[in-house]
């Protein structure tokens, strides 16, 4: 009888309504995935998935969104480190903007983009005249858009943790004879890394996904800017089967990279509270 | 060769106005209570925060001189610095945490390993070189922080409360170990705490630091007998009774006998707290005080509505009793007393 009590009292700690809710939550996400395998034109599938165009897009997109997942390393992390260091007027305006377009419809993004950066824009038509460059249209200008939208994700993971690390131990880092790019490499780097991991991969599942601004930017040209998620909504039109084999790949492919990382990078870490997102 | 120090800085709440030396071979404690700007002081001398006037010069190098734009980053400083907690760095090896410092400065890796294996093997510390900090007792991780500062070579060694992360039961023998290795090293040392026994312990002189100004600096005994501030008569203004303890009575060298309550054998300091001392003409009459001493007034201070009394006697003590006792008692310098104190009010620390 005794020891039975505790094991009640923690089942009845549980509130039912809770338990009944989360139930739900599990299924609206579960439920989709079910309905894309129930309707899966499985015999076919192989042949779908060698078509050409399928793959061109697949590797379009793996590509572009692993270049949009460098260069928002390269250029986010800096900025997740001025927005979490240094203190200057304005630091919240320059926040929200950079924040931006987190919250922004991507349609309006790529519209943005396109007045900015196309060759009639703002900055675009000295690219194209000084130094012959254009976006829209191009791979490249996939990868500006997907950059876009997936930026601030590492930026804001980054600067979490940047604001949760003890500024005691770059002080220590300087005290012992370290210079400020010696600290940043050897001590805030390998300090902040599950956060950046966690951070590389939401920007990366968010450029893999991004659709809206590409299609607004750098149009529809299969083998140029054609990625997967274009490919998916224009063949549900013409060929229903094959958006859902494609689509089943990109959930495959993002199922595997998150139970993946998790395993080899946030789980031996465990500190789940730096993967704010 | 020696520390020369202004500071005045402005930080929040807090207006730090500080003048202090310190010599080669020196160790200076700085005492005061929390948010005195101990602290502030340390950082200002380590380069992690600029001051708004006045000068640092370490070894008669100016290294912090707004006058003239000098400014030393921290990097460039002779400078050790123990944290308060360590701040060890966790994704390091314990080797790798001492050889940091080296490497920083340029020093070849096999090198840097080397020297730091030397270091660890002079605190104790070998067969933890290849671990993580993050196992290491408190005690052992100070020593870690201890040596990665020295590994730099500074002249001036700065420590943040080095024993306030410890619990109680390791203090007394991390200390000891703190005081030895504090001696091995000769250049000046500077430590922040708020604790009189580790002052007392690990310093040549005090400079007691209350809202950003010293209010009193000097040995610790001058300090003790004469403080000037109820703060210091509070908390640093302590009888300090060194001894050896056998049976529950520790004994002094010049042969005082003090019954305590707590009796661990061997080496201890005792604290009493003048308040405890109760002060009495002629022959005491019996009470439950454990420990009764006959002596003479030396000096009397008047501190506010209190009354420090100085006793020389088999065990000189300084005893604190309130100004109407004073008066209607009419102690004078000269008086034969008797003191006595409850073993129960006496605390022991092993050293």
């Amino acid at each position: 009888m005794r020891k039975q009590r505790p094991q009640r009292s923690r089942r009845a700690a549980l509130p039912l309504p809770a338990l009944i809710l989360a139930g739900v939550a599990v299924a609206f996400f579960a439920l989709p995935l079910v309905g894309l395998l129930w309707r899966a034109p499985w015999s076919n599938a192989w042949t779908y998935l060698t078509d050409d165009a399928a793959l061109t897009a697949l590797r379009l997109s793996l590509v572009t969104s692993l270049c949009a997942t460098a260069i928002s390393i390269v250029f986010g992390v800096p900025l997740a480190w001025l927005l979490a260091r240094v203190a200057f007027p304005g630091r919240g305006a320059v926040r929200a903007l950079c924040l931006l377009s987190m919250v922004l419809p991507p349609v309006v993004g790529g519209v943005a983009l396109f007045f900015a950066l196309g060759r009639r824009g703002l900055v675009g038509q000295y690219l194209d005249e000084w130094f012959g460059i254009t976006l829209p249209f191009t791979t490249a200008g996939v990868v500006v858009a997907q950059t876009f939208v997936a930026m601030p994700f590492l930026v804001v993971t980054v600067e979490a943790a940047l604001r949760q690390l003890d500024p005691r131990l770059e002080e220590a880092s300087r005290t012992l004879g370290a210079s400020r790019w010696y600290t940043f490499r050897r001590v805030t780097l390998p300090a902040i890394r599950p956060a950046l991991t966690a951070g590389a991969v939401l920007a990366w599942a968010r450029a893999l996904g991004e659709f809206g601004a590409t299609i607004t930017f750098a149009g529809n040209f299969p083998g140029t800017t054609q990625t997967m998620p274009l490919a998916v909504y224009l063949s549900l039109e013409t060929n229903p089967e094959e958006a859902i084999v494609l689509a089943l790949v990109m959930i495959a492919i993002s199922f595997a990279v998150l139970v993946g990382l998790r395993d080899r990078w946030f789980g031996s870490i465990g500190r789940p509270q730096q993967v704010v997102a | 060769m020696t520390l020369d120090v202004r500071i005045g800085l402005r930080l929040g709440s807090l207006d730090l106005r500080v003048e202090l030396t310190a010599h080669p071979g020196e160790v200076v404690a700085l005492l005061g209570p929390n948010g005195a700007g101990k602290s502030t002081v340390l950082r200002c001398l380590g380069g992690l925060a600029p001051i708004d006037d006045g000068r640092i010069a370490i070894d008669d190098v100016v290294v912090d001189d707004p006058a003239d734009g000098t400014f030393v980053e921290p990097e460039d400083r002779p400078v050790g610095f123990v944290f308060q907690d360590y701040v060890l760095f966790d994704h390091l090896t314990v080797l790798e945490n001492v050889a940091y410092g080296m490497r920083a400065r340029g020093v070849a890796k096999g090198d840097s390993r080397r020297r730091a294996r030397e270091w660890l093997e002079r605190f104790d510390l070998a067969d933890y070189s290849m671990q993580r900090p993050g196992v290491l007792s408190g005690g052992q991780a100070q020593r870690v922080a201890l040596a990665r500062a020295l590994a730099t070579n500074p002249r001036l060694l700065l420590l943040d409360e080095p024993l306030a992360a410890l619990d109680a039961g390791t203090r007394a023998v991390v200390r000891r170990d703190l005081r030895q290795h504090l001696a091995t090293f000769d250049g000046m040392r500077l430590v922040v705490t708020h604790d009189p026994i580790d002052a007392y312990a690990l310093a040549d002189r005090v400079v007691v630091l209350e809202a950003g100004r010293i209010v009193q600096t000097g040995t610790l005994a001058e300090v003790t007998a004469h403080p000037r501030t109820r703060y210091v008569a509070d908390l640093v203004g302590v009888n300090l009774v060194t001894g050896d303890v056998l049976d529950g009575v520790l004994t002094t060298s010049t042969g005082a006998r003090v019954v305590i309550a707590d009796a661990v054998d061997g080496p201890a300091l005792a604290t009493i707290r003048p308040h405890s001392v109760l002060v009495a003409r002629g022959s005491a009459a019996a009470s439950s005080a454990r420990n009764t001493w006959r002596g003479t007034i030396v000096d009397v201070d008047r501190l506010g509505e209190r009354v420090r009394l100085v006793i020389d006697g088999e065990l000189p003590l300084t005893a604190e009793i309130t100004a109407a006792a004073f008066d209607e008692l009419n102690f004078r310098p000269g008086d034969d007393v008797h003191a006595s104190v409850k073993a129960t009010d006496i605390e022991v620390a092993p050293t």
